[in-house]
């Protein structure tokens, strides 16, 4: 054969070699992760997790039944007021704004706050809620949680309400709908899947985020459901617990950030099914 | 219907008429005013972090000045005059973003080529599903993973082979100087690495998926290998993109605080080799912020704001590249 031939078809077997490596390392490393998540977290995970308080230094009982409260009621404040915010502006940068240069910057600088670092926005909410309210407290933690909600479903709603056909919008305008009503009783329909898509990657997103919570909403050794002091919440908890000395408490961080993981991958998974394959990052 | 109804008088009905269309258009402006208001609260947002940070740093702008990028001493508790300078953290930022990009890069694109090219069909959706699914997993779960598995195993093992092949070597060697350690900044960037990487999975396989079919098929129509269609065809459609995405991800590793905290070792001193402890923006403030005051907390807003500077500038580069894709494609 000629050896041209011959020289092109062996770099390409190398490339494709090379390729089904990386392939291969980038699956393994993960699989090591999630395996040895599973075989530490599965060990510690018991009933008393869920039931019984964080525990003091040195004890072996307790669970992060607090801290699984706390972290539920963060981010649901946090979605329930940055998912509305969310999809709001990202109605005006579909419906109303789509030739305006307004429009434009705003939507530039979303997609920068998307991947802003996350310890920024708890600067952010330390110097705006934290220091004039005198505390830290489970308000200003969830209030930055809404703050990296509120990029995320901007950018989900735009994306899903452009794809709505203009005809239905035009269908309906010709039966003299209001444009408000269009695009509530129309393009919102027209787009719910994708929506609702974006609103559960964004509680995914705020989940496990631990960096603006250091700060804000900090960390409790009690129940207490009371936002407007420091709050408990499962990220915290794991980060103060894997640096201990003590051996139990290792142990429920271990479990703690197998129940997030858990929980963060169900919300991913729900999404995708209700979305289909029209997901955005 | 009723008699009364049919035989309403007509004015009545064109007053109807009218308040309705009245409400309409009331309904009309206050839905768009809402709309509005919350699309400019994404401006407000920025603003307000932006004035926050410098705010927030000034006491320390005014204390330190341009020195504050100069200094490598961290004594935030030194009496009369604490003394604080930023070179150490940027140094171990920018370090182990480098390090964790030059890993993540190649498989990660490796892993993209795979994906759209080399992958029998029925293994693609699961793969990159996977993929998907590993890049939402927050990022404290890489930490304490890091932390507890990769630390002890790396200083063990890898970092003890390093330090005998390449610690004697005039120059290089001083990069590997030093004893194996759980906590140091190769450490941190090897989690940074393996954070990434299905990052940068997705987002190059999205963008190797707007190659036109058609180009390809030509490509492959006289007589390429499939490594010369992804050299000659793929890589040059979409370099802009790539190059975007790869920047997105940098964006992310410079900013990335919980995956690094732990496994960094919070020193503030540089010492040149890779294997030493170290710090990094986000790190430095994680660790301290909670305990600090006065002037210390102003340094570490204003280290906060140097991130921000830099992650912004970083990010804006990307948004615009994979803009420039976008414009391409006609979108």
């Amino acid at each position: 054969m000629n050896p041209i031939y011959v020289s092109r078809r062996r770099t390409d077997a190398i490339i494709r070699l090379l390729c089904l490596a990386a392939a291969g390392i980038g699956l393994l490393w993960l699989a090591l992760i999630l395996f040895s998540l599973l075989w530490n977290g599965l060990g510690g995970l018991n009933l008393a997790v869920f039931t019984e308080m964080t525990p003091p230094p040195g004890s072996t009982t307790g669970g992060l039944a607090n801290a699984i409260a706390g972290s539920l009621i963060l981010t649901t404040i946090g979605v329930a007021i940055g998912a509305p915010l969310g999809l709001l502006a990202g109605t005006w940068l579909a419906e109303y704004g789509r030739h305006d240069r307004l429009a434009t910057v705003i939507r530039f600088i979303n997609d920068i706050l998307l991947s802003a670092p996350s310890i920024i926005i708890g600067l952010f909410i330390y110097g705006l809620i934290v220091v004039p309210m005198g505390g830290f407290s489970g308000l200003a933690g969830a209030l930055a949680l809404a703050v990296i909600v509120i990029p995320v479903v901007v950018r989900t709603t735009e994306n899903m309400l452009t794809l709505v056909p203009n005809t239905l919008r035009e269908a309906s305008s010709a039966l003299g709908m209001p444009r408000s009503l269009v695009i509530r009783r129309i393009a919102y329909r027209a787009a719910r899947a994708g929506i609702i898509t974006g609103v559960l990657l964004a509680t995914a997103r705020v989940a496990g985020e631990t960096a603006p919570l250091l700060f804000t909403a900090l960390s409790n050794q009690f129940w207490s459901l009371d936002i407007t002091t420091t709050m408990a919440n499962l990220p915290v908890t794991i980060n103060n617990f894997v640096q201990s000395p003590y051996a139990y408490w290792k142990q429920l961080a271990w479990a703690g950030a197998l129940i997030i993981t858990f929980a963060v991958l169900a919300l991913n998974i729900a999404a995708r099914v209700i979305g289909g394959e029209r997901t955005t990052r | 219907m009723t008699m009364a109804a049919t035989l309403a008088p007509q004015r009545e009905e064109a007053m109807d008429r009218a308040g309705a269309l009245g409400a309409f258009r009331r309904s009309d402006a206050i839905f768009y005013w809402l709309t509005r208001i919350a699309a400019l609260t994404v401006l407000g947002i920025l603003g307000g972090i932006i004035l926050s940070l410098v705010i927030g740093a000034w006491p320390a702008i005014n204390e330190f000045g341009l020195g504050f990028l100069t200094t490598q001493r961290w004594a935030p508790q030194l009496e009369p005059t604490p003394v604080m300078g930023a070179l150490g953290p940027i140094y171990g930022t920018l370090l182990t973003s480098f390090i964790a990009m030059l890993i993540a890069v190649p498989i990660g694109l490796g892993v993209a080529i795979f994906l759209t090219e080399f992958c029998p069909m029925s293994l693609r959706r699961p793969v990159a599903l996977a993929i998907e699914l590993l890049a939402g997993i927050p990022s404290i779960i890489y930490g304490m993973w890091g932390f507890f598995v990769l630390g002890p195993f790396l200083a063990d093992t890898f970092q003890p082979f390093m330090i005998a092949t390449f610690g004697q070597i005039p120059l290089i060697g001083a990069i590997f100087a030093g004893p194996p350690s759980q906590l140091s900044l190769f450490n941190a960037s090897l989690v940074l690495a393996i954070m990434i990487l299905p990052f940068i999975t997705a987002i190059s396989r999205d963008v190797f998926a707007t190659v036109p079919p058609v180009l390809k098929e030509a490509a492959y129509g006289v007589g390429c290998t499939t490594w010369e269609v992804v050299r000659s065809v793929v890589i040059p459609y979409t370099s802009v993109g790539v190059v975007g995405g790869v920047m997105l991800a940098l964006g992310r590793a410079l900013g990335e605080t919980m995956a690094v905290t732990f496994i960094i070792g919070n020193s503030f001193k540089i010492t040149g080799s890779i294997f030493a402890p170290g710090t990094t923006i986000s790190a430095a403030i994680a660790s301290e912020f909670a305990e600090s005051a006065g002037l210390h907390q102003s340094g570490l807003i204003l280290l906060g704001l140097l991130l921000f500077v830099l992650t912004f500038a970083v990010l804006a580069a990307a948004r615009l590249m994979l803009m420039r894709l976008e414009l391409k494609q006609g979108k």
